[in-house]
């Protein structure tokens, strides 16, 4: 998968090492702009025709665990685009996906029938509005500030909800059924674990080509350069304050969307989705797969959740102990994400 | 809505002591960040393994003082371990890759311990256990005792490092580390010896809250989160301002207390948080910025 090397999206220097990086190396010298945009989309059509393909060939619970890398690199993404690309670290993702949850938990209790198309817009408000208010209060400081500060944040969140239990259900959580796949008037099938593969496929892939367009923008080449030198940026005339509460929302929507996505594939909201611990593992997810290429993001989470899943099969619920140690080591040896060491490894 | 004085007076009393304990955790966190730049996600969980050894020590030797200084050695080794394999490699890099690094080496230490020491809470006895009468209840001398302890701490964390050789170093470090090494300071000791100094300081605040409520593998989440606030209050890096900070805040939430659940009243310090970023970003504690 990484053939999101088309535009080389510097993997922020600032933040992973002080050197900067290869930028574009190999892969853009010599190689016509058309050229490089055909490798592009072929490997990108190449990987989205083996993930439709997936499901028919894999068994039960592969398709699930497919379906649910797919969900956390959704949310890895969004936060991607204030890691990598905007340069501030989230602590506080978990919030976002959380109340995109709780937001579709009650849009699918309340409303007879539980629609679909109800409980995504409900999840995406409740998780815009979320991002909007820590956005508003978060923006007004950076690095480390930022990140602490958007951690405790999702903390007010997740004690709000575990404490709330007449409305939240507290540390229960909430369960509901899963709402129909229909377009009104035409067709409307249950979901299996098959239609709800393409269907989560859809939303990321498209998601996917937004941020991606989002980045490309010049709204994103802002972000980029807020990331690169936010003193610059600011005396270049541009409300940095602005763009930095668009990019916190805009990432929020997204995780939102990942959160409505992970409800309807689980059937129930739990608190345990709003505590922080959730927020590190995203920024887990980017650190392992590359940061400022959002597509590392997807791989980081399909490496982490693998290798959770492998060292569960022999040490059960301490597989933290051995990811945590790959995960530091990541961090000081490899700090470019394994989409960066890839690309590095290929261009020598 | 009315309010009894008595309790008034228990929950200040209360606030004092649970703010002695937060400010000794948050102090080293705030001198780890003030003269390393480093965030230490895993400082909640020094705290935690800090109780954990004095839990052992307690059982081997029945002295709660033994198991104090056992633990702050403990703690300080480990911490030390943590700083040469983790964070020397990360000096001079973004802060940031230090929040990195150092949830990581949280993840590790909280799933340690809870499989080396499962789920179930344990308890450590307090050291004594007279008790005075204030108004209907038998408070403890040993809450009391414990403010103090955690004052006696801070003071000499602070006498040290205004009169004491090595805390001159340190101070020096903070201001300038390139001059610093220019001048002959072993700059890369120093910064092992103030994150072993901070590791110590949660170790023993560790072992001084564990009689008050159990000892179990999460509790450093609890605490990591609450010394955050603390320290963003209070002003990175300033040590005073976050002795402050975490009375004020341990105050607010006992007094909160009093009307919600004590799971809401952490609310109260969120919003003293909220208030301080949109009034005065860099801590309330810090004189005016440009």
């Amino acid at each position: 998968m990484s053939f999101g090397a088309e535009n080389a999206p510097h993997p922020s220097a600032s933040r992973a090492s002080p050197s900067p990086r290869e930028r574009g190396e190999g892969w853009g010298e010599g190689q016509s702009s058309d050229r490089r945009a055909l490798i592009y989309w072929s490997g990108f059509s190449v990987v989205v025709a083996l993930l439709i393909i997936a499901p028919l060939v894999l068994p039960e619970f592969w398709r699930r665990f497919l379906t649910e890398i797919l969900i956390w690199g959704l949310l890895a993404m969004s936060s991607d685009l204030l890691i990598g690309y905007t340069g501030m670290v989230s602590f506080g993702h978990s919030a976002f996906f959380g109340l995109g949850m709780y937001g579709a938990a009650a849009a699918l209790l309340w409303f007879e029938p539980p629609s679909l198309w109800l409980a995504i817009p409900c999840g995406l408000i409740a998780a815009a509005a979320v991002a909007g208010f820590v956005a508003y209060f978060s923006t007004r400081l950076r690095d480390i500030y930022f990140a602490i500060t958007t951690l405790i944040f999702s903390q007010i969140f997740y004690v709000v909800i575990f404490t709330w239990t007449e409305m939240t259900g507290g540390e229960n959580g909430l369960t509901f059924s899963r709402p129909p796949l229909a377009i009104p008037g035409i067709i409307s099938v249950a979901f299996d674990s098959r239609t709800l593969h393409w269907f989560v496929l859809a939303v990321v892939t498209l998601s996917y080509l937004i941020l991606r367009r989002v980045t490309q923008s010049p709204f994103g080449m802002v972000l980029q350069s807020i990331r690169e030198n936010e003193t610059r940026t600011r005396a270049i005339g541009y409300p940095i304050e602005r763009y930095k509460i668009v990019a916190v929302m805009l990432s929020g929507l997204f995780a939102g969307l990942a959160g409505v996505l992970y409800a309807i594939q689980n059937r129930f909201a739990a608190p345990d989705f709003v505590f922080f611990l959730v927020s590190g593992e995203v920024v887990i997810f980017n650190v392992l797969g590359g940061i400022g290429t959002l597509v590392g993001p997807i791989v980081g989470a399909a490496f982490f959740l693998l290798l959770r899943e492998g060292f569960s099969r022999f040490l059960t619920e301490y597989y933290l102990i051995p990811l945590g140690l790959v995960f530091i080591a990541m961090v000081i040896f490899v700090p470019q994400g394994l989409l960066g060491f890839a690309r590095r490894w290929l261009n020598q | 809505m009315y309010i009894p004085f008595d309790q008034l007076l228990i929950q200040t009393i209360n606030g004092v002591v649970t703010g002695m304990i937060l400010a000794l955790v948050a102090s080293g966190l705030t001198l780890i960040f003030g003269i390393m730049d480093v965030v230490n996600f895993a400082h909640g969980e020094l705290f935690m393994l800090g109780a954990y050894v004095g839990v052992i020590a307690l059982a081997a030797t029945g002295d709660f003082w033994v198991a104090l200084a056992a633990a702050s050695v403990t703690i300080a080794l480990l911490g030390a371990a943590i700083y040469l394999t983790t964070l020397r490699p990360l000096l001079g890099r973004d802060p940031l890759t230090t929040i990195l690094a150092t949830f990581g080496v949280s993840l590790v230490l909280q799933n340690y311990a809870l499989w080396q020491f499962g789920p179930v809470a344990r308890k450590i006895q307090q050291p004594f256990t007279g008790q005075f009468t204030l108004f209907y209840l038998d408070y403890p001398w040993y809450r009391l005792a414990i403010a103090l302890i955690s004052a006696g701490i801070i003071g000499a964390l602070w006498l040290f490092l205004k009169y004491g050789t090595f805390g001159i170093w340190i101070r020096a470090t903070t201001q300038d580390r390139v001059m610093a090494q220019a001048m002959g300071i072993p700059v890369p000791w120093v910064l092992m010896a103030v994150f072993a100094i901070g590791a110590a300081m949660a170790g023993a605040s560790g072992v001084l809250f564990g009689p008050l409520a159990g000892v179990n593998p999460t509790m450093g989440l609890d605490w990591i989160l609450r010394a955050f606030i603390v320290v963003v209050v209070g002003g990175m890096g300033n040590l005073a301002g976050s002795v402050a900070a975490a009375i004020l805040i341990s105050l607010l939430e006992a007094y909160a207390s009093l009307w919600v659940s004590p799971a809401q009243a952490v609310i109260v310090s969120f919003v003293v948080l909220i208030l301080t970023l949109l009034f005065r970003p860099t801590g309330l504690f810090v004189a005016t910025p440009k």
